[in-house]
């Protein structure tokens, strides 16, 4: 008899609440899986619209060897992309000049060295300056920092690649902060114990125990920085002078990637050969700051493991 | 015994000498931002009246002031929020209460990063496919929240599955012997205990949002329409675009309009997150474990 109660469900946990709890175990499963699914989304719908040009107008030797990036004219339409390359790597390049020295002194600064009330107030303000938008930072560089360098070096145009460079770097600046600063944070506290009571004095102990030990979370924080500057968009379009050239040194203006996608999308027609070399371009960068991050996130791994 | 020797003396001028320089790098990463704010508030300042807040632009955007911007702006970043906020802490809850440490879990994490680090023109172009032309939405408040949806996900994601992952472990064990399932141990533990955590993340995705310029320009903001939108399947301006329109599109502006324009933009993002950070401050100060 007491079999079929069996059977007939008595211990048979599932209520209400058990089903309750299995739907939404789905929903924030699916909500979990929506990261995947957009990212294989950007790649899809961005590839998809880029595919036409792909297979038809594109030359890999033009767009990678050229820097005529021609792709309104009548008779002689070219899309190399060379110069754009090497307008974001010129802007980046300088832009860590600026970035990387200064955020990891800042972070060795808030991370080691600064105690209590000051140390809380300096993350404060490098958080804030993170959150400034990046057409501000664009509209500053054209306005404020364009004429700094009129004024500095005497020359009739202040957009160019130190001008975007600089603006770049102490947008990217304050992120690499506190990244680093989290990798120095991360570092066990009794390293720093055993050099201490070894007599190391606390810079002794940052050179020759910290900063190792940290070593692969700053590599990271400055991967990090080199990805946003190649993804930055709005500040380069405007600090940048946005003239297609091979630059020859920093007063030289340039062209980055990301601005030619925002300066010309809004003037082709979908579809078009130029329509679908904008996306290809949109390709190209998805798969270097996809590198980029995996790269970080790699090496950020490679600690935890050891 | 217990004196300094030379070597000490030494070692802790060196000290002193790497101190200063890291202060002084500190101190040039935030300075010269500091003085650019305060230009912007010099010159700026004079621009921002109630009339600058409440009247449309005229005489081809030159004067007047920002008005259908400003609502455009509440727009986009509303309706971005509705999206993304229940999509972010399902995310969040199933990566800290469900999710197992296997490759799909990894998989998650790394789709989160890489989302993050997703130039935002890529996001707008990935906005104009999907959204804009394969949904059929067109140029409309929808494909544009939509679009700066996604691009926020990630900072949802990140904030909510952090203050989640503070709350004790102890407190679900508690729960669970208790008789109580999965979710009613989140609804009714785990998560009014990260609410302010969440709210939070919530706070520094409006400020994140509020600025973002490329993911809107080819989706859904205008560079000017002449009156207020009626649908989510309508245009709409936004003060981040109508300040690049402003500064670089339209000639004869006069000075302080831009500047007045950007002012306003940071305020609004930095009240937004100074808020998101007093908020963090004052819950890390009251937590009780």
């Amino acid at each position: 008899m007491s079999d079929t109660v069996i059977q007939e469900g008595r211990l048979d946990r599932r209520d209400v609440s058990w089903f309750v709890d299995k739907t939404v175990q789905v929903l924030m499963f699916v909500g979990g899986i929506s990261a995947v699914i957009f990212i294989v989304g950007i790649f899809v719908f961005v590839g998809k619209e880029g595919f036409s040009f792909l297979f038809e107008g594109f030359s890999f030797t033009e767009f990678f060897g050229s820097i005529n990036w021609r792709p309104t004219s009548e008779n002689n339409q070219t899309f190399g992309a060379l110069a754009l390359i090497v307008g974001t790597a010129s802007v980046t390049g300088m832009a860590m000049l600026v970035a990387i020295p200064f955020s990891l002194g800042a972070a060795i600064y808030i991370g080691e060295f600064a105690t209590g009330k000051t140390r809380e107030s300096l993350k404060i303000l490098v958080e804030l300056l993170a959150a400034i938008p990046s057409v501000v930072w664009g509209f500053i560089g054209l306005t404020i920092m364009n004429g700094i360098i009129i004024d500095l070096f005497d020359i009739p145009i202040g957009l160019n690649v130190l001008n975007a460079g600089i603006i770049l770097g102490l947008m990217a600046a304050p992120i690499m902060t506190t990244i680093a600063e989290d990798a120095l944070k991360a570092v066990p506290d009794k390293y720093r114990e055993a050099a201490e009571a070894m007599g190391a004095t606390k810079w002794q102990m940052i050179r020759q125990v910290v900063l190792p030990a940290a070593k692969n979370g700053l590599v990271s924080a400055v991967l990090l920085g080199i990805g946003r500057g190649f993804g930055e968009t709005m500040a380069v379009l405007m600090a940048s002078g946005h003239s297609i050239n091979i630059p020859g040194s920093p007063f030289d203006s340039v062209r980055a990637l990301t601005a030619t996608i925002a300066a010309e999308l809004g003037e082709t027609a979908v579809g078009s050969d130029h329509y679908g070399a904008l996306f290809t371009l949109g390709i190209f960068l998805f798969i270097i700051t996809f590198l980029i991050n995996l790269t970080a996130d790699l090496v950020v791994k490679g600690i935890r493991k050891k | 015994m217990f004196l300094a020797t030379e070597l000490n003396l030494q070692n802790y001028k060196v000290q002193g000498r790497w101190r200063l320089l890291f202060l002084v790098m500190t101190v040039l990463l935030i300075l010269p931002v500091l003085v650019i704010l305060t230009l912007l508030v010099v010159r700026g300042g004079g621009a921002i009246s109630w009339e600058f807040l409440s009247e449309f632009p005229r005489n081809g955007m030159t004067e007047g002031g920002i008005f259908p911007a400003f609502l455009g702006t509440i727009f986009l970043v509303s309706l971005a929020l509705v999206f993304s906020v229940p999509l972010g802490i399902a995310a969040a809850i199933y990566l800290s209460e469900y999710a197992a440490d296997n490759w799909l879990t990894r998989a998650i994490n790394l789709a989160i990063i890489n989302l993050a680090g997703v130039p935002s023109i890529v996001h707008a172009l990935f906005g104009v496919g999907a959204f804009v032309l394969f949904f059929k939405f067109g140029t409309s408040i929808l494909a544009a929240s939509l679009t700066l949806a996604i691009m926020a996900l990630p900072v949802v994601i990140v904030a909510t599955r952090e203050s989640l992952q503070s709350v004790p472990q102890a407190f679900r064990e508690a729960c669970w012997s208790l008789g109580a399932t999965r979710w009613q141990t989140i609804r009714r533990i785990v998560l009014p205990n990260a609410i302010s955590g969440i709210l939070t993340g919530i706070i520094l995705e409006v400020s994140r949002t509020a600025g973002e310029t490329a993911p809107i320009m080819f989706t859904g903001a205008a560079f000017f329409l002449p009156f207020l939108p009626e649908s989510v399947y309508d245009q709409t301006m936004a003060l981040s675009l109508h300040l690049f329109v402003v500064s670089t599109q339209v000639p004869n502006v006069p000075e302080n309009l831009p500047y007045g324009v950007a002012l306003l933009l940071i305020g609004i993002v930095l009240t937004m997150n100074a808020l998101s950070i007093g908020f963090r401050v004052y819950l890390r100060n009251k937590k009780k474990w």
